[in-house]
């Protein structure tokens, strides 16, 4: 083995720096998943009975389901019975009526992660919505949003608030039968996020969600709801991370999007769930639907993730173009490491006239990461006109990782333009010496010719979200932490 | 400001230098001429440090400090520069930015703040100058898509802007054309000075029209077969280089 590589694979050891856990009483469910669990979680959160039979409905399909084998990914049987469906930090009344009366430790959490939840704490205007484990922790901005007739609040609060909104068009873009863990989570969602932007309105500040999992044995099924209306336009932020255990937990969510007539949603998530140890013990399993529908003619729906955590992720932020003129987009960027894997990509359905998609994605494997991009692009006899453009690059850190593409093309309109680019390349021994005969250390040269390759990405997540994302990149593959 | 004493190298368990000695002083330049495979790439990447260059007798000093016993950064940061032969595609990271890391790595080394942006730019803008270099290539990625003549004057303008006080020119003037090389010998020479030292590998003599060295020296088979003044490089144009490889007790060049 060469210097150059032990530097490389010394580099792309780090440790994860959120796997801390917060000593909070909690009321957690016993673990199972039965009938009566899922009448629990609903009477926990007092839904109405329209919510709790489509639970049910969604349970009862799960039973009949198996779950799905086809991705590039190799895990042990998840036992579904030894896991708990709700936990919540306890309260004394019914739930935090403003930031005040929040439990200063689980202030102090998000502190320590960074996550400004204090309004005070102005910082560059992002409103935050804060889950841990299955509940919805804190709400900021609400007041100044409401004002533009913007509703920013937690799934449970919606269902309360705003029943209606929530029935027309919950399971709108991915159906309750939609997948194995579309289903699960349909049946034991516990919280999540609730966004809704009224005609016109163009929402003056980042959204953006913070999720985080705290207690052991627990899986998070949180469900985010996005709608704008006719002309609105919203910019969405995700985050996540979870405490450093050995053993596996399950995060299985559900996003869905609808925008109406010009509307457009940009969804931006940096994922950084704990991914496990050097040796592949423990990390969250990440296996999450994400779909968003252009509805209406003119519309647009933007995906932008940076998925570094995880010790598996499986998962495909999809756009159904069903309005004329509709655009959507996917910028990707999926690291892996030490025995993380990575099963990810986009589909692109288009079904209205002349409709655009482009899909970026970057995957970068290091030590014994595995990466796989998986994509569809879907052109239906309706969709005159439409065009795609797909570019799917991989980088390759050492000899032990590797890279996977499985791009399907559906054409089924004779008019459609769709190009596929894709490019494998390992950080080579020439581009480390000419930076390092330039005076740039081996780990900066690192991460310099991994920002570089990150950077069609990294320019469409907002400022903020950008330079953590490339933070989070650098100590990745640096090893600076511990 | 070079001292290389005896130096052997091997690359991939091939001997390829064989004993080269050579003294380079402050404010000279020197010219290594020599045909194909005599060595001459090999003795600039090892003075610059390269993976794979294995030196197996000898020794090199720049101004009194070990050479080899640096890694490249280290060496780079001591104020030694190579021009690639073949200078390297970076994607996605802007020639701009990268030439500022480079400089703010040198200037952390030696403990001084990193550069301002101010007087950076004035620096960078001075400098493009040197090279006539259009501005769009400071964002363009670091010689994606570059001609060849536009890398070879990407090297230059990197090396007029970290200023090092020893630069190698490894076949600076292969693929370019006589304008291009005028360009890049240019460059050259407004950054000779009595305190920096060059030396300038070619297999043709026609750098050195531009390029006017102090010393030439003629590498065959990985030794300095001969030295001379820039009267030699003129001599080995009309003569070529048949008459050092046929020299008898030189040719241990594996098959």
């Amino acid at each position: 083995m060469t210097d150059s590589t032990e530097t490389l694979e010394r580099l792309a050891d780090s440790d994860y720096q959120y796997g801390f856990v917060t000593d909070i009483e909690q009321e957690t469910m016993p673990p199972g998943l039965n009938e009566d669990v899922v009448r629990l979680i609903s009477a926990k959160k007092q839904e109405p009975d329209w919510l709790l039979e489509w639970r049910l409905t969604a349970f009862r399909h799960w039973l009949t389901q198996q779950q799905p084998q086809w991705a590039r990914v190799h895990y042990p049987p998840i036992d579904y019975q030894a896991i708990s469906y709700y936990a919540a930090p306890k309260q004394k009344s019914e739930g935090p009526k403003s930031l005040d009366e929040i439990d200063p430790e689980l202030r102090r959490t998000y502190e320590k992660l960074g996550i400004p939840l204090a309004e005070q704490a102005i910082l560059a205007g992002v409103a935050v919505d804060a889950v841990f484990d299955s509940v919805s922790v804190a709400t900021s901005y609400k007041g100044k949003l409401a004002e533009l007739g913007i509703i920013f609040c937690s799934f449970s609060e919606a269902v309360r608030e705003y029943p209606e909104l929530v029935r027309q068009y919950l399971g709108s873009v991915v159906p309750y039968r939609d997948n194995y863990y579309a289903t699960l989570n349909s049946a034991v969602f516990s919280d999540g996020s609730f966004v809704y932007i009224p005609p016109g309105v163009r929402c003056p500040m980042e959204l953006s969600t913070y999720f985080r999992i705290n207690a052991s044995n627990t899986g998070q099924f949180e469900r985010t709801l996005i709608i704008a209306d006719e002309g609105a336009y919203v910019s969405y932020l995700e985050g996540c991370t979870a405490p450093q255990r050995d053993e596996n937990q399950l995060h299985a969510a559900v996003v869905e999007l609808v925008a109406l007539d010009h509307a457009t949603i940009k969804y931006s998530t940096v994922q950084n769930w704990y991914p496990g140890d050097a040796e592949g013990r423990g990390g969250i399993y990440n296996f999450v639907t994400k779909r968003g529908l252009c509805k209406g003619h003119d519309s647009k729906i933007s995906w932008t993730q940076v998925e570094t955590g995880s010790a598996i992720t499986w998962k495909y932020p999809s756009c159904v173009l069903r309005g004329d003129n509709s655009v959507g987009e996917f910028y990707s960027v999926a690291i892996t490491r030490d025995y993380q894997q990575a099963d990810t990509g986009t589909k692109m359905i288009h079904i209205g006239k002349n409709t655009h998609s482009t899909i970026v994605s970057k995957g970068i494997s290091a030590g014994h990461g595995q990466n796989a991009y998986r994509g569809l692009v879907k052109i239906m006899p309706t969709a005159e006109g439409a065009r795609n453009h797909s570019q799917c690059d991989s980088l390759l850190i050492g000899d032990q990782c590797g890279a996977h593409t499985f791009p399907y093309i559906e054409v089924q309109n004779p008019s459609a333009q769709v190009a596929h680019e894709a490019s494998t390349s390992k950080i080579s021994e020439d581009q480390l010496f000419y930076c390092r005969q330039r005076g740039i250390s081996a780990e900066d040269a690192v991460s310099l010719i991994v920002n570089g390759f990150c950077k069609e990405v990294f320019k469409e997540l907002p400022m903020e979200f950008a330079v953590e994302a490339q933070k989070l990149i650098e100590l990745k593959l640096e090893g600076s932490v511990g | 400001m070079l001292e290389i004493r005896n130096l052997h190298a091997t690359v991939e368990g091939r001997e390829i230098l064989n004993g080269i000695d050579l003294i380079i002083r402050p404010g000279e330049t020197h010219a290594i001429m020599g045909p194909n495979g005599s060595g001459k790439s090999t003795l600039a990447n090892v003075i610059a440090g390269r993976e794979g260059y294995v030196v197996t007798e000898g020794d090199i000093f720049f101004d009194g400090k070990n050479l080899l016993e640096m890694d490249p950064e280290t060496r780079a940061c001591e104020g030694l520069f190579l021009a690639f032969q073949y200078p390297v595609e970076i994607p996605g990271v802007a020639n701009l930015y990268f030439l500022k890391a480079a400089v703010n790595a040198v200037r952390k080394y030696r403990g001084e703040p990193s550069v301002d942006a101010m007087d950076f730019w004035d620096l960078i803008h001075e400098r493009m100058e040197l090279v006539k270099m259009d501005e769009s290539m400071l964002k363009r990625s670091v010689n994606e898509g570059f001609s060849g003549g536009e890398k070879k004057r990407n090297e230059v303008f990197q090396m007029a802007v970290l200023q090092p006080r020893f630069a190698v020119m490894d076949e600076t003037d292969s693929g370019l054309d006589i304008d291009a090389l005028r360009v890049v010998a240019d460059g050259v020479n407004a950054l000779r000075s009595p305190e920096r030292g060059f030396l300038v590998i070619t297999h043709y003599q026609r750098l050195l029209d531009y390029i006017v060295p102090d010393y030439v020296h003629v590498l065959v088979n990985g030794r300095i077969a001969r030295s001379g003044g820039k009267e030699l490089a003129v001599e080995l144009e009309q003569q070529g280089y048949a008459l050092y490889n046929e020299e008898p007790g030189r040719a241990r060049r594996a098959a």
